[in-house]
């Protein structure tokens, strides 16, 4: 029996200067065929632009009702091959055979329009995942249930809290009935509550016999859904096996380390981070970890508007992305600014803390119970230095290492 | 606390991962494996430089065209206070003041037809023609949230663009109607032959915009331009004056425009004059050469879109 995917040695090449300029204007290409008159004979590779390889030569194939995850960092060419896959964007090399319809969900919410109702853009969201009319129709209700917005469902869309919006999109989304299922990251929306709902409904349809392929750089779920995982490297297919085997090689690779988080797109909301850092007592910039560091996180953030309950968190995660433990400002007493103006806070970890692993820290700016305003994230090793005994061999075990008081007396 | 503390509450979950591979897969793989296609349902592949239209797949998903077209309609006149009415307001307003400029200062001559009348059915087709060109130019760089997401037949965008003001061109025949009838101008067997003029008209207006959005992608000089030539072109054609007026040895020049010819036989159908089928077939075989033309070269570039729009 052949697979519901095969994928033969596909590759796509971009044009990196062509690229970030992203368009050309007129006068360009005009001046440029006056100069190189025989550009167009040559075809082959255009001045100034250099050629990278984002996919080169995967081979895999897929089997009938299998959940094949894709990892690997970013740049990998998850994404890339992601939208081979869904069509959106042609191979430079190579064959993809689908035997099955596809859907593909890079994105949650395509399409919708904020001047059209929660029920008009059920419609347009459905038809341009490739819906057809009658099948909204029979799963409207169905739809509306699942996103628990029936009293809303007629008003315009650019009312909605961010959370009903992405909650809308997701139900329609998660109502999509292809025999082949491309899935981008789309979970990583909304709050905790809703984020755990959206995995139970993927397992629901994973376990439908329907074949997926998901791509996620959250380790925990891509082991709760997938059987098979596949792991990508600079383009090219480094591994494909067992979930546990493959996610366990993905993070022994090394991962980027990240000690600084700095804004590099426009705020989208009126409350936002502009850098995250981590610091050591002083609040300079540490530029390694050890287990010995004393390590602080400095949070430099700008409030524009007024936010009444305007939160601030910050946790410490393993390598895998669960949580270890969290804490805001009221640890220490303190409430999260409100007021508008400029800020900057700092949390210091207790010292000798962490253990020879690597950690991420992520920053949340939030209105309690509902909105996230913003998010930054660091990632890092820690090296081993001289720190607390370890007695386990393989290194002290836990996910972080805490001095407790002992008392050891003859009694 | 909210976030980081209803995290913890999935940790334990997601520290436990279940492996679902041969216990779920398995019979229900069975169960599902008649349904899935033997042959593949499609190939994915470098494609040629030139293509097929592939008409089968623009079929299929003509739902999704009713639905773009349904959005713009819907989409633009939200939040506006006469709502559709701009829709008759529209031309109705430009017919006058041209009537009041051109009509009754500048005596332009109108072939012993009212001016208001004359001027009517020509602007009526030109806002069509003109708002169809312009959005449709656009349209593509417009969709970019959708062509970077999502896969479907790109002709559907610029085509949409087109029929959602095929609304405004109907709405605009019907006070044409009426006007028809306050002026008491007979409606002769010619009429039924309008239908004519007007398809090549939408024809051409529907082959520009592929053309113009799919050159837009890459040269987005072409948006800037665009309206500034529209504005030109309305004044290379017969819009708010009679062909007759153009001197006999300009004649087979100014034919070569196609909106000569579909302007017109606008007229000719309308107020019973008699066709003038030497441009009128000068247009038919530009339009359709065109429309072929635009449709095999936007599918030629379709496949760059996602990769620069």
């Amino acid at each position: 029996m052949h697979p519901a995917i095969r994928i033969e040695r596909v590759s796509k090449q971009y044009r990196i200067g062509a690229r970030q300029t992203s368009y050309t204007t007129l006068r360009d290409k005009i001046g440029d065929s006056l100069r190189f008159p025989f550009e167009k004979l040559r075809r082959n590779g255009r001045h100034g632009h250099e050629e990278i390889w984002a996919l080169e030569d995967i081979s895999f194939e897929v089997g009938r009702g299998e959940v094949v995850g894709l990892i690997g960092h970013n740049g990998a060419g998850k994404s890339t091959l992601l939208k081979i896959l869904a069509r959106i964007t042609e191979p430079t090399g190579g064959r993809v055979e689908l035997y099955g319809k596809v859907g593909s969900l890079l994105e949650v919410g395509t399409g919708f329009h904020p001047e059209l109702t929660g029920r008009e853009n059920v419609f347009l969201n459905g038809a341009i995942l490739g819906m057809r009319k009658a099948e909204i129709e029979q799963k409207f209700d169905e739809v509306v249930a699942f996103s628990e917005i029936e009293k809303f469902i007629d008003t315009p869309v650019k009312h909605y809290s961010s959370g009903m919006y992405m909650r809308l999109a997701f139900a329609v989304a998660a109502h999509l009935d292809p025999e082949i299922l491309l899935v981008d990251e789309v979970l990583a929306v909304g709050d905790a509550g809703f984020q755990s709902k959206c995995l139970g409904k993927m397992e629901e349809v994973a376990q439908g016999g329907r074949t997926i392929i998901f791509v996620s750089h959250n380790i925990g779920s891509i082991q709760r859904l997938c059987s098979t995982v596949a792991l990508l490297n600079s383009g090219r297919l480094c591994a494909l096996g067992k979930a546990s085997e493959v996610t366990e090689r993905y993070l022994q690779m090394g991962v980027a380390t990240s000690l600084c988080w700095e804004r590099s797109d426009p705020p989208t909301e009126d409350v936002y981070f502009r850098r995250v850092y981590l610091a050591d007592e002083a609040s300079k910039d540490l530029e390694y970890v050890t287990t010995g560091s004393s390590v602080a996180v400095v949070l430099d953030l700008v409030i524009a508007g007024g936010h009444r309950n305007l939160q601030l968190s910050v946790g410490l995660y393993d390598g895998n992305g669960d949580i270890i433990f969290g804490t805001s400002p009221l640890d220490a007493g303190l409430s999260s600014p409100t007021a508008p103006g400029r800020y900057r806070a700092t949390v210091l970890f207790p010292p000798e803390l962490l253990l020879p692993k690597t950690y991420s820290v992520k920053a949340f700016l939030f209105l309690a119970g509902s909105k996230i305003f913003d998010t930054a994230s660091l990632r890092f090793p820690v090296q081993e230095t001289a720190s607390l005994y370890n007695i386990t061999p393989g290194g002290r075990a836990g996910q972080v290492a805490i001095r407790c008081d002992w008392r050891v007396e003859a009694s | 606390m909210s976030t980081t503390s209803s995290n913890s509450a999935d940790a334990p979950e997601l520290a436990t991962p279940v492996n679902r591979s041969p216990a779920h897969a398995g019979p229900l793989q069975r169960k599902l494996a008649p349904t899935l296609p033997n042959e593949p349902v499609a190939i994915i592949e470098p494609s040629r430089a030139w293509n097929a239209l592939n008409l089968r797949d623009l079929w299929h998903y003509r739902e999704l065209l009713y639905f773009l077209v349904w959005r713009d309609i819907k989409v633009r006149y939200k939040q506006t206070a006469v709502g559709v009415a701009w829709v008759v307001i529209q031309p109705v307003f430009s017919a006058l003041i041209f009537t009041i400029f051109l009509g009754k200062l500048a005596r332009v001559p109108s072939d012993q037809i009212p001016y208001v009348l004359f001027v009517y059915p020509s602007l009526a087709f030109w806002t069509f023609f003109s708002a169809a060109v312009t959005q449709g130019g656009s349209s593509i760089v417009g969709s970019a949230h959708l062509i970077t997401k999502v896969y479907f037949p790109r002709l559907i965008i610029p085509t949409a663009a087109v029929i959602a003001r095929l609304l405004d061109l109907g709405i605009a025949f019907m006070i044409m109607l009426v006007l028809l009838a306050y002026y008491r101008m007979p409606l002769s067997p010619s009429t039924l032959l309008l239908p004519v003029p007007l398809i090549l008209g939408i024809l051409l207006a529907l082959g520009m915009s592929m053309l113009t959005s799919a050159l837009n992608v890459k040269y987005r000089d072409v948006s800037v331009a665009l309206p500034v030539l529209v504005q030109l072109w309305m004044f290379a054609s017969p819009v708010v004056y009679p062909s007759s007026l153009v001197p006999e040895k300009y004649r087979t020049l100014y034919e070569l425009n196609p909106l000569v010819g579909i302007l017109e036989n606008l007229r000719a159908a309308l107020f019973g004059g008699s066709f003038y089928w030497r441009s009128l077939a000068i247009s038919a075989i530009f339009t359709l050469a065109l429309v072929i033309y635009a449709a095999f070269a936007f599918r030629r570039v379709e496949r760059s879109f996602a990769d620069i729009v």
